[in-house]
């Protein structure tokens, strides 16, 4: 465990791209088998681990810690899991002290809900601070090293005479530890090829009108882009699957889908909740991402439904090489099961402006922008600039009054980074929203320097703030909502702007706000 | 007439004060007479009347702030009477000079000022002495059950195998240009790091006075022309400044006891954070108090209620002093 709890460490660490690569294929070819295998199941999201409750955990600290001194040191350090691997007493020694990665997953698995809180407690006995902090990582489910499922695929394919994109191919078709994987990594006979695999999925770039101007609108199509989360829906042989865009399998969360899967190929498309012909807002789809199974209820109050843009495979023919005015013909000629599965329309458009005239008025608040893409292209795996474009809305902005604000935790732990702003309603100011990001680090400090310097009261660990900076807010939607005193909930809130130089009199006044509804 | 202990040493807005003596211990403002523990600048400020310290301390505060930062000094060599009470410098382990210092009156407790103080043998320094005592002045930077400093040569081994695993990139280690600089270049020395060391040129100083003073730091050079060196020291306020842009993809690195504490690396954009401190970290603090048995504790400042809380959980009476105006890892 240690040279994994080492590799976590470095990797939460270490911002960059390419750093984090090195340190991943360096773990990958310097730990032997099964280690690396689990290591990789666990930074790839394919580990199912049984979880650990933040609770459990505060439990289990509270048999070992005082209870005072543990919530000193949790206010202080502010993540659960560092915290306990930090204070857990005793040092780690004696003949049990090395814990293999497998070792502690197969405990893990192997141990029952009941009886799970005595084995993590014994591990954690026998481990040093950092390899706790992994073990509690592991058991939490919450790793944040910024490592996406690609990027360690990517590092597993590094000097290896394969590319990631032959990873990915063939990755559906192998469970934890991998090791026919490594074995084909290094030169070895190649795994069984995957049973309806994941396809690597063309991206798009951001474009401005400016650099549209330089190109012929009769060399595109466009489409709405929709606000809900990109999927590749295979259906190859017995096999039906339904993929996120970095190839994560989330079909179990979405079983309406799968039945809905009567066909033979890979299409690509937008997953979205759909009520009859109404699209529900993201908000509504959030609410069955991230779960492992889905109740009856929740399938019949947000039925999800698939609307497709794109076509990979058909009946065994790959059609990515074909241009996209074919594959759209290809996909226009498809049977799918019309009460799931239907199609994004083109959109009519001659000019550039004819484009921004839809854009800025779509006919429904789910749709985030739209699509451009060369009429010519291939499907290529990655974000090759040029032939996709996305063209975003741009977003809402209203000048707020900063009101309150509390200390972050995690990364932010010590500042002040969490702001509730409001808006002007006759003589009095209006909570209409709270935002986290959008400021810099620099401007980070000056907002907390600001914040400790202009605190009238405080409650807990919130501070009430003298009205006097005023901040640029940008969201991306505006949602009526009865459960806010100011009647609204944004979608997305986060300063884009600090506004020094302006008077705290001369922010923006909630009818404003309504007017935007 | 005995002395009871808030009559021989209390706070003041000027830092803790001797009334007996006439004397202030680590004064924040200028005053007639100061004791100063250790060179850090919030502890030894330039103005005072008259100084008193260490040898060594005063020599880092001439360093520091010229010859003139005093109308004069006296070494502390052994035990001085000063007004109605004695007082002596007994070694901290914090940095080169660092004292604790011992205040004994003719009738009363004695009372004992750590100072800043570490346990962890430290090249740089000589290490810190028990100094029996009634009333324990202890500082508490590091004073909650998360803070248990590794071991710092493992610590200046996770920086070698880090310029190892990334041979083309600077390693630039921020730290403080008294004592935790020179005790970083040690550590790497003793962990087989023989290569030349840069050092930003707030450091030049004290590093070759830790070189007179006998501290085998090996070749160092300057890092406005560090040549082939890698590894290159400086202190923490060089990364926000233009003088980090010489180099090119620099892993940031960050010696402090704070690095124990992710979110305090990450708020300061550290890839490397090293674990390496000049301070006790939270089993030698509470094992220090238990080592010199006092009747009381008082606190000067860091994180007292984690050590309030652990003085009441062992029956020892303690109260914090709040003194406002001490870093708790100064830069």
């Amino acid at each position: 465990m240690k040279a994994f709890a080492r590799l976590l460490e470095r990797l939460a660490f270490t911002p960059g791209r390419n750093a984090k690569l090195t340190i991943l294929a360096h773990y990958f070819q310097t730990t032997p088998d099964p280690d690396r295998g689990y290591a990789a199941s666990v930074l790839t999201g394919e580990l199912d681990l049984r979880q650990v409750s933040p609770s459990l955990l505060k439990r289990l600290a509270a048999d070992r810690v005082d209870e005072q001194l543990f919530r000193l040191s949790y206010d202080f350090v502010g993540d659960l899991a560092e915290t306990i691997s930090l204070l857990w007493p005793g040092e780690a020694s004696g003949p049990n002290a090395e814990v293999s990665v497998t070792e502690a997953v197969t405990l893990m698995n192997e141990t029952g809900k009941l009886a799970l809180p005595g084995v993590i407690a014994d591990l954690l006995d026998r481990l040093t601070p950092p390899e706790r902090l992994a073990l509690l990582k592991l058991a939490t489910g919450n790793l944040r090293v910024g490592v996406s499922a690609r990027l360690a695929r990517t590092a597993l394919a590094m000097g290896t005479p394969r590319s990631v994109d032959e990873v990915e191919e063939i990755w559906h078709g192998l469970t934890p530890p991998y090791l026919p994987l490594f074995h084909w990594l290094e030169g070895g006979d190649p795994p069984a090829p995957a049973e309806a695999p994941f396809r690597p999925v063309m991206l798009s770039t951001p474009v401005t009108p400016g650099e549209l101007a330089a190109f012929d609108p009769t060399d595109y199509l466009a489409e709405w882009k929709w606000d809900g989360i990109r999927v590749q829906a295979v259906a190859e042989g017995q096999n039906r699957r339904l993929y996120t865009r970095t190839g994560e399998e989330i079909g179990a969360a979405f079983p309406e889908i799968i039945a809905a899967m009567d066909f033979e190929g890979a299409v690509d498309g937008e997953l979205l909740i759909r009520r009859g012909g109404e699209v529900a807002p993201f908000a509504d789809l959030q609410r069955r991402l991230g779960r492992k199974a889905v109740s009856a209820k929740m399938r019949e109050t947000h039925p999800a439904a698939l609307r497709l843009y794109d076509i990979l495979t058909w009946q065994g023919e790959d059609l990515r090489p074909l241009p996209l005015d074919q594959r759209r013909a290809r996909l226009e000629a498809a049977v799918f099961n019309p009460h799931r599965i239907d199609l994004s329309p083109l959109l009519p458009f001659r000019t550039w402006d004819d484009l921004a005239s839809l854009r800025a008025a779509p006919h429904e608040p789910v749709i985030e922008g739209v699509m451009i893409k060369r009429r010519d292209s291939a499907y290529i795996a990655g974000r090759p600039r040029g032939p996709w474009f996305k063209w975003k809305r741009d977003p809402m902005v209203v000048d707020a009054v900063l009101l309150y604000a509390q200390a972050g935790h995690g990364k932010r732990s010590g500042f002040y980074s969490d702001f509730t702003f409001g808006l002007w309603d006759g003589a009095d100011l209006v909570p209409v929203g709270k935002a986290y990001f959008g400021f810099t680090d620099e401007e980070l400090r000056e907002l907390d320097r600001f914040v400790r310097k202009h605190t009238v009261q405080r409650f807990g660990p919130v501070r009430q703030l003298a009205p006097a900076l005023v901040v640029e807010v940008a969201f991306e939607g505006l949602n009526a909502s009865p459960r806010h005193k100011s009647g609204l909930a944004m979608r997305f809130p986060r300063i884009s702007r600090i506004r020094w130089d302006k008077p705290a009199a001369e922010a923006d006044r909630l009818e404003t706000l309504r007017a935007m509804l | 007439m005995t002395l009871r202990a808030e009559e021989i040493v209390c706070p003041t807005e000027a830092g803790l004060y001797c009334a007996p003596g006439d004397f202030h211990i680590d004064p924040l403002r200028p005053v007639a007479r100061a004791l100063v523990t250790h060179g850090h600048s919030d502890h030894a400020r330039p103005g005072h009347g008259a100084v008193m310290a260490t040898r060594q301390t005063l020599d880092i505060m001439a360093i520091r702030y010229g010859e003139e930062f005093t109308a004069s000094r006296q070494i502390a060599e052994g035990p001085v009477r000063i007004g109605d009470v004695t007082v002596s410098f007994h070694p901290a382990g914090h940095v080169l000079g660092s004292a604790q210092i011992l205040i004994t009156p003719d009738s009363g407790p004695r009372i004992l000022i750590s100072g800043d103080y570490c346990r962890t043998p430290n090249p740089c320094c000589q290490a810190w002495e028990p100094v029996a005592c009634d009333i324990f002045i202890t500082e508490a930077t590091f004073g909650l059950p998360v803070f248990r400093h590794p071991d710092p040569l493992a610590e200046a081994g996770r920086l070698i195998a880090s310029m190892a695993e990334f041979p083309e990139r600077p390693h630039l280690v921020g730290a403080y240009a008294l004592g935790k600089a020179q005790r970083v270049i040690a550590l790497a020395r003793a962990a087989g790091h023989l290569a030349p060391i840069a050092i930003h040129g707030a450091l030049k100083r004290l590093c070759d006075y830790h070189i007179e003073q006998g501290i085998d730091l090996g070749p160092l050079v300057p890092a406005t022309d560090p040549g082939e060196a890698q590894l290159v020291l400086a202190p923490p306020s060089a990364f926000a400044s233009p003088w980090v842009q010489r180099f090119r993809d620099p892993v940031l690195s960050y010696a402090s006891g704070w690095m124990t504490v992710r979110a305090r690396a990450r708020q300061r954009g550290v890839e490397l954070p090293l674990v390496i401190s000049d301070h006790v970290d939270w089993p030698q603090l509470t094992q220090t108090i238990r080592d010199l048995g006092p009747e009381e504790v008082w606190i000067t400042h860091g994180t007292e209620d984690g050590l309030l809380r652990w003085c009441e959980m062992n029956g020892i009476p303690a109260r914090p002093l709040r003194l406002i105006g001490y870093e708790d890892e100064p830069e």
